[in-house]
């Protein structure tokens, strides 16, 4: 009788604990990480380092966001992180040679997005993957970054181009606010307008998709284009933050936007794309890093974790994907 | 007399012994009870038929036998030992195949390694091509004649490569061979085809599982039949001389359905439509076609007569090379689907899977995809609110079978899913409706009530094209019939006028 109650509670319990694994998982297991890493870290939870370590995922946090429309169409984007290069640079110089700040910030962005244009076109158009036409567009643009800049980094004479990345608002870092803005633009885009719909769908099943009347190779121009110009401010932003252009900053950085997202349950396979998941992918890679850094981990064996870290999520989606078939 | 005769079929059926068993099969899925207590024996060397309406839980059966899916509850007997499948190389291990429609072959591999995946022979550590060719070749004797070991599955037609999934299911030792809806996309004479072999391996004392949704393969090939309605077993007729169409008909819907087509002869209007000189790379001649509001036209032709490809080039899915189309006197340049849509006219397409549905989203969003357009604010924000109405208007006027609007669209029996995709039209403002094998994998219930759907739109001054391969449903539904054989438009029959052999005989190649 006894073992009998029992049983059952277990199987409720399981059962609970199973739907909020499904629909939260990855938020309960980063709240679990956050606890523990506040209990044993010392300076982990303080309010100096939670800002650092906003600080630290905003670059990844925004361009997530563009990132989650192109997985979520089913393609994704590896040229992101000579983009950030690029359009640092260019925003350096065109700041030093016009003396306009305004011109600077456009510049970059105009700039990313003219790549993330052609990225789209070439994919929508020409039908060549995203994979090697984002590989070949991200050596073409890192090639354009030290073009431009002559090789080394560009500094910037007007100082007031730094308010950008470095001023605070009621004591929050601009760059953290920017972030924040972008998950509501975006997380609103995806869920409540059609773009965000159209792009789903695309990622599901791209011939029902066009056969409904969706225009697929608009929506993946857009996509692209949206994805450039945002890597473009991002590169900006940290221009602004490193008080210079710097053609060879940000390797690497594509791979960590895309393993952020597949570790918030992003689909590689296109059509599911949870944006809280996401931005809770950001979080746990910042997260991580910052402990590391907090817990004086060498440099080398950081590489290791973040590449386990890459791993665990592609398997996760994985496993996920065999459960729905 | 009549008692020893019953007698005598006594004696027979219990010769026959059970080679395969279900006991109280139960299973759920998040607010789904698919099936429920489902209890049935299957006769070594038979064919044992299921059907069912959409829904019904033969698939679900299936996957709980190929141990893609465990039971909630419920065991598994094979000839007297209890079965636990965990996954299908148990089931395979245990001598189950289980056949789907959508076939898991791999293309770009020939025949003789996709027969022999998982288990090629080896000789000193590599390939043995000259062994392997040798068993393959074995077993297309059997199977196929004309098909080499090297040709690649791409080469081979739907009917073909079935056959090759049959293979690979003998070159495991299968003793239970189960087929999800196998006909649905072959022609007559890979049907014939397909007969001929099941026939074998039941001779060979193989016990076959055969869900269909024709009535008339059951008796083509059915030893015996169980029905199944909402996850339970009605009943198991192992004496097909003791039922009819109407009887198994009755046991599947609960009610009995007088005359599946119910037509009803309807006045035509103006011309909706009109095409002239349509050529396209799947033709091979230009096509003119014109339809009137309330007319119902019917394509037949064999798979291959590009009758797809026609509709197709209509819908702007395909690159038109010539041809001029007018909509209500309008001359309309359709270039893609998305202007097919605003200019009025919808296709719901041939394959469900590949170019219908999007598995990965729910109900709602599969048919919101198109109409949602007329309720966007300031052209692109959602009216969640018209959008949710509209979907559940349609999931109860067309009895679309799932718990709730938000169920992902993989997850509905395969008859449902073809009914979201025509809820994906009916609320938009269309004029023309083009629909590529409408009621393949559906029912006979439910098809009853898409024939009365399109009886309904084509009151409402709707022109209709629809697309079939089953002769009796384009008799029985169409206003007229057109003809196509080998990519040319050969004939337009009227309904009065048409019968099977008079449609066949345009249809069939000239030389035959
Ligand atoms: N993976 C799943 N998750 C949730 N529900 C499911 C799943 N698979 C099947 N179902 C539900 O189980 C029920 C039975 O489905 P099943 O596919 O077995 O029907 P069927 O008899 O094969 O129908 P059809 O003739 O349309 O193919 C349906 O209501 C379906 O929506
Ligand atoms: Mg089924």
């Amino acid at each position: 009788m006894v073992s009998k109650t029992m049983k059952l509670n277990i199987k409720i319990n399981n059962k609970f604990l199973k739907s909020l694994w499904e629909s939260s998982g990855m938020i309960i297991i980063y709240l679990g990480l956050f606890i523990v890493l506040s209990i044993f870290v010392p300076y982990f939870f303080t309010v100096r380092n939670m800002v650092g370590l906003a600080l630290s995922v905003s670059m990844v946090g925004m361009v997530a966001m563009t990132m989650l429309f192109a997985l979520a169409s089913g393609d994704f984007d590896l040229s992101v992180e000579a983009i950030v290069a690029f359009s640092g640079v260019t925003a350096a110089m065109v700041i030093n040679s016009t003396g306009s700040i305004l011109f600077g910030i456009i510049a970059g962005i105009i700039g990313g997005g003219v790549i993330g244009l052609l990225n789209g076109i070439i994919i929508a158009k020409a039908k060549i993957n995203a994979l090697i036409t984002t590989l070949a567009m991200m050596q073409i643009v890192h090639g354009l970054a030290f073009i431009v800049s002559g090789g080394s980094a560009v500094g910037i004479s007007d100082a007031r181009f730094f308010v950008l990345g470095n001023s605070r608002m009621l004591g929050i870092p601009n760059p953290i606010w920017i972030t924040i803005i972008m998950f509501i633009i975006f997380g609103v885009l995806l869920n409540r307008t059609t773009y965000g719909k159209n792009t789903l769908a695309i990622g599901g099943n791209i011939e029902a998709a066009r056969l409904a009347g969706i225009n697929v190779d608009r929506i993946k121009i857009i996509i692209f284009t949206l994805q450039g110009s945002m890597a473009g401010f991002a590169g900006v932003v940290l221009a602004s933050r490193m008080t210079s252009g710097q053609p060879n900053t940000s390797v690497g950085f594509s791979l960590d936007v895309i393993s952020a997202c597949v570790l918030g349950g992003v689909s590689l396979s296109g059509g599911i794309a949870p944006i809280a998941g996401a931005i809770v992918g950001v979080l746990i890679m910042g997260t991580i890093q910052n402990a590391m850094n907090l817990m004086n981990i060498p440099a080398f064996y950081q590489y290791v974790v973040r590449g386990l870290i890459l791993l665990i999520a592609v398997l996760i989606d994985q496993l996920k994907q065999r459960k729905r078939n | 007399m009549l008692q020893s005769f019953m007698y005598i079929q006594q004696e027979i059926n219990a010769f026959m012994k059970p080679y395969l068993e279900f006991k109280s099969v139960r299973k759920t899925f998040p607010g789904v009870v698919a099936l429920n207590d489902v209890s049935f024996q299957v006769a070594e060397g038979s064919v044992h038929g299921l059907i069912g309406e959409n829904g019904a839980g033969k698939s679900t059966l299936l996957k709980i036998l190929s141990g893609a899916y465990y039971p909630t509850s419920g065991e598994i007997f094979i000839d007297g030992k209890i079965k636990d499948f965990h996954n299908t190389k148990d089931a395979l291990d245990a001598g189950v195949a289980v056949i789907y429609q959508e076939l898991n072959l791999i293309p770009e591999m020939t025949v003789a390694e996709n027969l022999l995946l998982g288990h090629m022979p080896t000789k000193s550590g590599f390939l043995d091509r000259k062994e392997m060719n040798k068993i393959a070749e074995g077993e297309l004797k059997f199977l196929l004649e004309n098909i080499s070991p090297d040709m690649k599955i791409k080469e081979l037609s739907i009917g073909q490569r079935q056959m090759i999934e049959i293979g690979k299911a003998l070159l495991h030792n299968a003793r239970i061979i189960a087929f999800d809806e196998p006909t649905s996309s072959l022609s007559s004479r890979e049907i014939k085809q397909l007969y001929k072999i099941i026939k074998e391996l039941k001779d060979k004392g193989h016990s076959v599982i055969y869900i269909t949704h024709r009535m008339e393969e059951i008796f083509d090939i059915c030893d015996e039949v169980t029905v199944f309605r909402d996850g339970e077993k009605i009943e198991t007729f192992s004496d097909m001389t003791a039922v009819d169409h109407d009887i198994l008909v009755n046991k599947m819907v609960g009610r009995s359905i007088e005359d599946i087509y119910s037509y009803r002869p309807r006045t035509h209007g103006e011309v909706v439509l009109d095409v002239k000189d349509l050529m396209g790379t799947g033709l091979s001649e230009p096509f003119s076609l014109t339809v009137r509001k309330g007319e119902i036209v019917g394509f037949f032709g064999l798979v291959g007569a590009g009758r797809t490809e026609f509709l197709k080039l209509l819908y702007g899915a395909e690159k038109k090379v010539s041809g001029t189309t007018f909509i209500n006197n309008k001359e309309v340049n359709i270039l893609s689907p998305s202007k097919a849509i605003k200019e009025g006219m919808a296709l719901c397409p041939e394959d469900r899977k590949d170019e219908g549905i999007i598995a990965v989203r729910s109900v709602d969003e599969n048919i919101s995809i198109s109409v949602r357009r007329h309720f966007n604010k300031f052209g692109i924000f959602l009216d969640r609110k018209k959008e949710t109405e509209n979907t559940n208007s349609f999931i109860k006027k067309l009895d679309i079978k799932t718990p709730s609007k938000d169920q992902m669209v993989g997850n509905l029996s395969g008859g449902n899913q073809q009914k979201v995709i025509l809820a994906r039209w009916l609320g938009e403002n269309i004029n023309v409706l083009l629909m590529d094998e409408p009621t393949r994998g559906i029912d006979v219930g439910t098809k009853n009530e898409i024939y009365k759907l399109m009886y309904n739109l084509a009151d409402e001054g709707k022109g209709i094209i629809f697309v079939s391969s089953d002769l009796p449903e384009v008799l029985g539904v169409a206003d007229r019939i057109i003809v196509m054989r080998e990519g040319k438009f050969v004939e337009s029959v009227d309904r009065d006028d048409a019968s099977q052999e008079i449609i066949l005989s345009h249809a069939l190649p000239i030389n035959n």
